[in-house]
């Protein structure tokens, strides 16, 4: 490192040190009102969300469906239940992949031909604008099943989730020190042991962590549902048809210019921004590597 | 752990059990809260549901002719030709208007007056302030101020922007020559909202605004509305009594439902009222989901008439009702060639 | 580590080695299996995303054979008139994203910055996860809040106030000229660079924290000021990390769709660099017109559009891709 420091000869009196600790002086200040312009944007979403979002929330949101224009009672109940369903089978299809997918990047793949092409092109739809998942199934699932479905938007769903879980498995996993893997190699253990009995397990909260923040990202996720899942007005449990959805549905509330509606927009606002932190809270404190 | 995942899948998987009668249909935004308010009054009824999404007339177009749902609606008919064509079947619900709302602090609503040369010169990009002397002439007893004004449109392609491109054309030559009409246009200026919605939205946060909505947004967002000049030269305000007077003189049974109500000849007529309408496709792969549908139309024009006023459309006419349901016999059939319709 | 044991030697004596012979071949069926199952995944995934990616290209093919480059340089986006050029969009995801990073960055580092010199040990977990919830929200809500609270305050306190201060300087006016309506590229901007801070402060907050301690404090030593151990030591330091950060920012910032489409007006027009007008990004265009395009060139220059912001992806990957390796490589060549 070269030398960049002038020598400090004096204290105070010393013209130079006194810019230096001036130029200190204001970039810790400034790093401060970083702070607190970052804090401010989240403290005023949130109070937003919190002060349009409450007013609407009561029982009701839970157990009615969502009502027709000026209707007097009314819920978000198959959105919800919908957004639940869609998320959790979406979850379950693409964790086991993602996992299995980011264990051979770190355990076996090395720089053969299959892993850095599988990583490159996770890396590109890992920034893939999810509006572009959806428009894919779309164009070959929908038009020719004829039908929107939640099962389309299932998968769309899952097609968010495999790149994340296959990134975030993967770094995980080349975290772990070899001397783990080497140790269990020296008991004799077989190698597909090691990967899932050991590593994986002392990987464990990285990737469920991982798993958790696919959760959180896809039950915010609008657009791919837009043109799959459409949504629905009633309760339906057929993912063969059209199925309710918080986040479309949200959209639809939001804009329209009847009251009803906006109020519970702005529920299902709050429900999936209480939700999503959540889950992110949960997964960082409680499977935060500092914890192990 | 394992043992439970499995069975939270199968658990899961076990809810997608098809149900009974389950209709969908997409389309216009224009008449999407009294197709929600009928869906949802229908199902309290027969417990049958109908799934209506708002995605826009073209939105609705696309996907019917794609056959991912029953029924598409637009406000944008299709002239017999089209109809002959794509093997479509169209036929009318209810007349609305669609009303220009602005923003302008102090301007109630109803109070600013505007012709159709005047508002398709906005729209030019021609009149660019509120103050502009083509505006102030119309309108002495107000104090407009020197803002600019922000042109909003619609950004999706909407049956709204074609009865407003079309009302545009049929009063302003400049208009009509230059850019014309249709469901999605090359507009000249403005900014695009997304659905009725999105444009009530706009017109809403900007200062400035002038927007093109159905009347049910404006009234319901309590949007300050124009009053707009007719063809009988009479300043009239949006409301079902003129819309009313638009549709009187209609001949719908000439061209297969194809009309448009811009513009309409009578003293009390709104100039820009326009039907919304049902699409559907003549030869039915699923005779029993359209069957559904036609229920499903063929109660509302039964019952849902208090509905469609309490939301400020106006409801069709019984006669042509009657027409309509004849329309369904004749026209709409199965593989065989059998009708559909009861 | 325990206590020590006393030896015990009979007990170590009595224990038998293990038969290897049959696990070896139990072994091996479990690691055939495990390897192919895993190798499998892996493959899938890869087909499936490449599938994405050639099912786009095959799907745009009419629009891309007819237009070729021009679609680029064409700014006349008119679906009436079936002439498709995606010049605006582009040029309204470009924009917005460098908008999003000009904040962005400086803000994120000033946080990166406090939470791991200035702030008291006691609140950087809370203040750190507070940021990261920034990134929690869904974009859906920041897209509402954008148009439905922000914007009309963002015209009045923001806009107004810069059109006529910054306004009017010669050059630089131009682009803060115009009428503040709120909603537009500037507007969306401020809005992706709200989103991405979360991305890039936890990242660079990440690799602050593992700049060695030796490092800084050697120079702490000589007498350095926090604000010189940060600029000169642990930023050089951690470069590679903070370029990822960067780009992982502005990955999301050039994909984000319905938090842009609220507030970004929608408009095919490119009347004047002014960032107050309202324009259209790419995703903004896809999530507006995909529903109702019909089959044919208007679709297929949609998906084109597609292609288009994952080629932007790629280019940007790939060019964090080589600034590292230039970062990697300049490490070591200096005295």
């Amino acid at each position: 490192m070269s030398a960049v420091l002038p020598v400090v000869t004096k204290s105070k009196s010393n013209p130079v040190f006194a810019r230096r600790r001036l130029v200190n002086r204001v970039a810790l200040t400034l790093s401060l009102a970083a702070m607190a312009f970052g804090l401010f944007w989240l403290i005023w979403i949130l109070f937003t969300t919190l002060s349009l979002g409450i007013g609407g929330l009561g029982l009701s949101v839970f157990t009615e469906m969502t009502p027709s224009p000026n209707a007097d009672v009314g819920g978000l109940a198959n959105a919800i239940v919908g957004s639940l369903v869609m998320v959790v089978l979406a979850t379950a299809i693409g964790t086991p992949i993602g996992i299995l997918a980011g264990i051979y990047l770190a355990e076996y793949g090395g720089n053969g031909w299959l892993a850095s092409a599988t990583r490159f092109i996770n890396d590109i739809l890992l920034s893939a604008p999810s509006i572009v998942i959806g428009l894919f199934v779309y164009a070959i699932y929908v038009s020719n099943a004829k039908s929107f479905s939640g099962i389309a938007g299932i998968i769309a769903l899952a097609l968010i989730v495999v790149p994340v879980v296959v990134r975030t498995t993967e770094n995980m996993l080349r975290l772990i020190p070899n001397s783990l893997r080497e140790a269990a190699f020296a008991l004799g253990t077989p190698r597909w042991k090691v990967i899932s009995k050991i590593t994986l397990k002392a990987a464990r909260a990285g990737v469920v962590t991982g798993v958790l923040l696919a959760v959180a990202r896809i039950a915010g996720e609008t657009a791919p549902l837009l043109f799959t899942a459409l949504s629905n007005q009633f309760w339906s449990l057929d993912l063969t048809q059209p199925t309710a959805n918080l986040p479309v549905t949200i959209f639809k509330f939001a804009m329209s210019p009847f009251k009803n509606w906006q109020d519970l927009a702005w529920a299902g606002v709050f429900l999936i921004t209480v939700g999503v932190l959540a889950v992110n809270v949960f997964a960082r404190t409680y499977f935060s590597p500092k914890n192990q | 752990m394992h043992i439970l995942y499995k069975a939270a899948v199968a658990a899961l998987m076990s809810v997608g059990v098809a149900q009974a009668a389950d209709v969908t249909g997409a389309g216009a935004s224009f008449p999407a809260p009294v197709y929600s308010k009928w869906a949802d009054a229908y199902s309290k009824a027969t417990s049958n549901h109908v799934n209506y999404q708002s995605i826009g007339s073209s939105g609705g177009m696309k996907q019917i002719e794609a056959k991912t749902v029953d029924f598409g609606a637009s406000d944008a008919p299709l002239t017999p030709q089209e109809l002959q064509t794509k093997g479509l079947v169209q036929f009318p619900t209810v007349i609305g208007g669609i009303v220009p709302v602005f923003n302008l602090p102090g301007v109630e609503a109803g109070k600013l007056r505007l012709t159709g040369q005047v508002l398709g010169d906005i729209y030019l990009g021609k009149i660019t302030k509120w103050d502009d002397p083509a505006i102030t002439a119309l309108n002495p007893s107000l104090k407009l101020p020197d803002t600019a004004i922000a042109v909003v449109r619609r950004a999706d392609g909407s049956g709204t922007s074609f009865n407003f491109t079309n009302y545009l054309s049929k009063v302003n030559p400049e208009w009509k020559s230059k850019v014309g009409e249709g469901t999605t246009v090359n507009w000249p200026v403005g900014t695009g909202g997304k659905g009725n919605e999105g444009v009530s939205a706009f017109v809403q946060r900007i200062p400035g605004a002038i927007g093109y909505v159905e009347y049910a947004y404006a009234k319901q967002s309590k949007m300050p509305y124009a009053s707009m000049q007719n063809a009988a030269g009479n300043f009239v305000l949006p409301d079902d009594s003129t819309f009313q007077a638009a549709a009187a003189g209609a001949d719908w049974e000439k061209s297969q439902y194809y009309v448009i109500l811009t513009n309409q000849a009578g003293k009390d007529a709104w100039p820009i009222a326009a039907s919304t309408f049902i699409i559907m496709h003549k030869t039915q792969d699923k005779p029993g989901q359209a069957t559904e549908v036609l229920k499903f139309f063929d109660w509302s024009y039964k019952n849902g008439g208090k509905m469609a006023e309490d939301l400020d459309y106006v409801p069709l006419p019984s006669a042509l009702v009657a027409s309509i349901r004849k329309t369904w016999t004749n026209e709409l059939k199965d593989a065989s060639g059998k009708s559909i319709a009861q | 580590m325990d206590a020590a044991t006393t030896l015990d030697v009979p007990q170590i004596q009595s224990r038998q080695p293990e038969p290897k012979a049959p696990l070896r071949s139990q072994s091996s069926l479990g690691d055939v299996i495990f390897l192919n199952l895993t190798r499998l995944a892996a493959l899938l995934t890869l087909l499936v995303l490449a599938g994405i990616i050639v099912s786009l290209v095959i799907s745009s093919w009419p629009s891309l054979s007819r237009y070729g480059f021009s679609f680029l340089t064409s700014s006349e986006w008119d679906p009436p008139a079936e002439k498709f050029g995606a010049l605006i969009p582009i040029y309204g995801t470009i924009v917005t994203s460098l908008i999003a990073l000009v904040i962005a960055v400086p803000v994120s580092f000033g946080i990166a910055l406090f939470l791991t010199e200035l702030s008291p040990a006691w609140l950087r977990r809370p203040l750190g996860t507070a940021i990261e919830l920034l990134a929690a929200i869904p974009s859906i809500v920041y897209g509402m809040w954008g148009l439905l609270v922000f914007s009309p305050i963002f015209a009045t306190w923001i806009e107004a106030p810069l059109g006529a201060t910054l306004g009017k300087i010669p050059v630089i006016g131009k682009l803060f000229s115009g009428a503040p309506i709120g909603i537009g590229l500037l507007c969306a901007g401020i809005i992706l660079a709200i989103m991405i801070i979360p991305f890039i402060a936890s990242v660079m907050r990440d690799v602050f924290e593992v700049t060695p301690a030796m490092l800084k404090e050697s120079v702490y030593g000589l007498g350095g000021t926090t604000w010189e151990v940060v600029w000169k030591v642990v930023l050089p330091y951690t470069r590679a990390g903070v370029v990822g950060g960067i780009m992982l920012g502005l990955g999301r910032a050039l994909g984000e769709t319905m938090a842009v489409t609220f507030v970004i007006g929608n408009t095919n027009l490119l009347s004047d660099v002014s960032l107050f007008s309202p324009g259209n990004s790419i995703t903004s265009a896809l999530a507006n017109e995909f529903a109702e395009a019909q089959p044919g060139l208007h679709t297929a220059a949609l998906i084109e559009l597609g292609l288009v912001l994952f080629v932007i992806t790629f280019f940007v990957l790939a060019a964090s891709k080589i600034l590292l390796i230039k970062l990697q490589a300049s490490e070591g060549k200096k005295a």
